[in-house]
């Protein structure tokens, strides 16, 4: 069910065309979906009290309705180790076009994975999964369905993937928590069916799996009133 | 809406023939149904006359029987009223064979002559179409007889939203003798489009597989389409034309940009058991396959062959395919070693591609079939067979369709097609047992029923 607060952020979005990623996590993290611990800082006394909250290292991004692609402008800074680091940064942030803030928020550590959402003019809302990370569209190792997803379209999209292996445990390393993947792919498929009339797509990219658990280190979503990157 | 008397018609109007030339595809159409087909036709003009000594009627009112299809060829400004006349008539569908509508900017008659028809339930397909082709019932194409390459009655329903797409497939349904129980050009697919025509032939008792060729769906239809041949109890295959990307426009999110068009097409297709053709050659071969055999098999495939390259040739084809050839176990390769002709029992290779070598008989094909057809390890054998090998005779083809006959497991052969081995050929296709001319297609048709979900 989408709650005041879910029709809010997408109402503010609307001018937009998109929702900008602390929103986009707390309409998330409303639904019940994983996302790291993070403040949208307005000034560096916001930032630097929340990272020493939550410890260094932090990831900074910069927040500006105007960056749709953060990395294009080096608007995204991971592992910053202290005070110092995240000043600079900052600072650099302020200078981009549109600056609304920067989002500060906890590392998170696993396999770059992708999952997202379309709205497709023939076949209606579907659902994406595959290697993530920027490289995505090198690799193009993703599959595809139509949502809503059963449990048995989950576990057959994962084990659809090229690169299965690294779901299961390469080399030695852990598998990733097949459990919680699953249940993520079914509780975003469960927004992605609630939202479908107000929304055009909707990336998550990274979603870092690992054997504890997964998380969403991104989050994109686009609306029908999106004009272009 | 009732398709039956459309489907199915003992009376035929073709209005629209031309008084002064006979070319006209109209006339085409009342000849060829005239002359060929069990149906009573009656011309229809509003000038009235006579063609060819029979009387031309000015209205289709005036025909003294009760029509069961009227195929309407006039301008397209008269279809709404020519439609009405139909409905008004009695007529049990029609098909609109004129041009003129939303392909060439007039939607607005289209969408008037959809809703005198939805009003009414009358059935009518196009426009802008062929029209149907059912063989020795009807056929509303405007192609000259002497030239029109015409399949079997068989099992497979082929719509199409090109027509000229569905007359080439009927001219290679026919070259390798698939059967068919309607061909449909559905034009525009105004009123008619795959989804009703899927449910038709879903209940359909003369159908058994049913195939499309689409280029687009409108917005949602795509999905209706998947979850109504999920539904659907027979095999249902579809080739897609425009894959390519050129025109898609740039998008700015992975998931757009990955999920293009026509891998959100294909995705859906795989998602709910339908069996996508990526191109024509597939569509025959899946066609060819599935109208014989409407089951599922996991992919174990047997290769036999008396020769080592062709053997290595479908084995290849066939890992591209996603099949497995399974190698015989020790004990199953001793057995089946013993069964075989005293010549070629110590150079036959049985380990799968099984090469009988050359010097095999009829008989060592026969008993080796015999043997994988009862060998659990494998669900379809694909036969290699070389007509030239002095010990295969051209009775070769009916002996392994009776054992198919008797032994229920799917078989599939590779022919080199060519009329001095029809003999041969002849032998597999007159029970049904699909043949190919080439040794991917064989392989293609084994694809086919692997890939078939609800079989």
């Amino acid at each position: 069910m989408l709650t005041e607060a879910m029709r809010a952020i997408l109402a503010e979005a609307r001018q937009w065309g998109w929702v900008l990623e602390p929103e986009a996590k707390r309409l998330f993290a409303l639904w019940g979906l994983p996302v790291p611990k993070f403040t949208w800082a307005r000034d560096i006394g916001e930032a630097l009290r929340f990272a020493e909250e939550i410890g260094y290292p932090v990831a900074a991004k910069v927040v500006s309705p105007e960056v749709v692609h953060k990395s294009d402008v080096k608007g995204v800074v991971a592992g910053i180790g202290g005070r110092e680091e995240l000043e600079e940064v900052f600072a650099r942030f302020r200078a981009l076009p549109g600056f609304k803030g920067v989002l500060v928020e906890e590392m998170a550590e696993g396999l770059e994975l992708i999952v997202g959402a379309k709205v497709d003019h023939q076949f209606g809302p579907v659902i994406l999964f595959g290697i993530g990370g920027t490289g995505v569209e090198i690799y193009k190792d993703s599959v595809l369905r139509m949502a809503p997803l059963t449990e048995k379209d989950a576990d057959a999209m994962l084990t659809g993937l090229q690169a299965r292996p690294l779901l299961e445990g390469y080399r030695g390393r852990d598998p990733v928590d097949r459990q919680g993947l699953t249940r993520f792919l079914l509780d975003f498929s469960r927004l992605v069916m609630t939202l479908e009339e107000r929304i055009t797509s909707i990336d998550i990219n990274p979603l870092f799996c690992s054997s504890k658990g997964c998380i969403a280190a991104d989050a994109r979503i686009t609306l029908p009133s999106f004009e272009g990157a | 809406m009732n398709f039956k008397r459309l489907f199915e018609p003992k009376t035929l109007a073709v209005i629209g023939v031309s008084l002064d030339n006979d070319r006209h595809p109209a006339n085409v159409v009342y000849y060829k149904n005239h002359l060929r087909y069990p149906v009573e036709v009656f011309a229809v003009n509003p000038k009235g006359g006579r063609l060819q000594g029979e009387i031309v009627y000015s209205r289709v009112a005036e025909i003294p029987k009760a029509v069961d299809i009227a195929v309407i060829a006039v301008r397209a400004e008269f279809v709404p009223d020519i439609l009405a006349d139909c409905i008004n008539s009695g007529v049990g569908g029609a098909a609109v064979i004129s041009g003129g509508f939303a392909e060439s900017g007039r939607r607005d008659l289209q969408d008037q002559v959809t809703a005198i028809a939805r009003e009414a339930d009358f059935p009518f397909i196009g426009p802008n179409c062929l029209g149907l082709y059912a063989p020795g019932r009807i056929d509303s194409f405007f192609l000259p007889s002497e030239r029109f390459v015409r399949p079997e009655p068989g099992p497979v329903a082929v719509i199409s939203q090109s027509g000229g797409i569905l007359v080439d497939q009927m001219v290679k349904f026919a070259q390798e003798g698939v059967g068919l129980s309607m061909g449909i050009s559905i034009g525009n697919k105004a009123l008619v489009g795959e989804i009703e025509l899927l449910e038709e032939f879903g209940r359909d008792d003369r159908t058994k597989v049913i195939a499309f060729y689409v280029e687009g769906f409108g917005k949602r239809e795509g999905r209706a389409f998947v979850e109504a041949a999920a539904r659907c109890p027979k095999p249902v295959i579809v080739l897609k034309a425009g894959k390519s990307a050129l025109g898609e426009r740039a998008v700015s999110s992975h998931t757009a940009s990955l999920a293009g068009d026509y891998a959100v097409f294909s995705a859906a297709l795989a998602q709910h058991g339908i069996v996508e053709a990526r191109n024509e050659f597939e569509l025959l071969s899946f066609c060819e396959s599935l109208s014989r055999y409407q089951r599922s098999i996991t992919g174990k495939i047997a290769i036999i062959t008396g020769s080592g390259g062709h053997g290595a040739l479908a084995v290849d084809a066939c890992a591209s395919h996603k099949l497995a050839v399974p190698t015989l176990l020790e004990t199953d390769q001793a057995q089946l070693r013993e069964r075989l002709s005293r010549s070629i029992r110590s150079i036959a290779a049985l380990g799968n591609p099984i090469d009988l070598t050359g010097s095999a008989l009829d008989d060592d094909f026969y008993q080796t079939a015999e043997f994988l057809s009862r060998t659990p390890d494998v669900d379809c054998l694909i036969v290699l067979l070389l007509p030239y090998l002095p010990g295969i005779t051209s009775d070769l083809g009916a002996r392994l369709s009776q054992l198919y006959l008797k032994e229920g497991k799917p078989l599939v052969a590779y022919v080199p097609r060519v009329e001095k081995y029809r003999m041969l050929i002849e032998g597999f296709e007159l029970n049904g047992v699909p043949v190919s001319p080439s040794i991917e297609g064989a392989v293609l048709m084994a694809e086919a029923m692997r890939r078939c979900k609800p079989c």
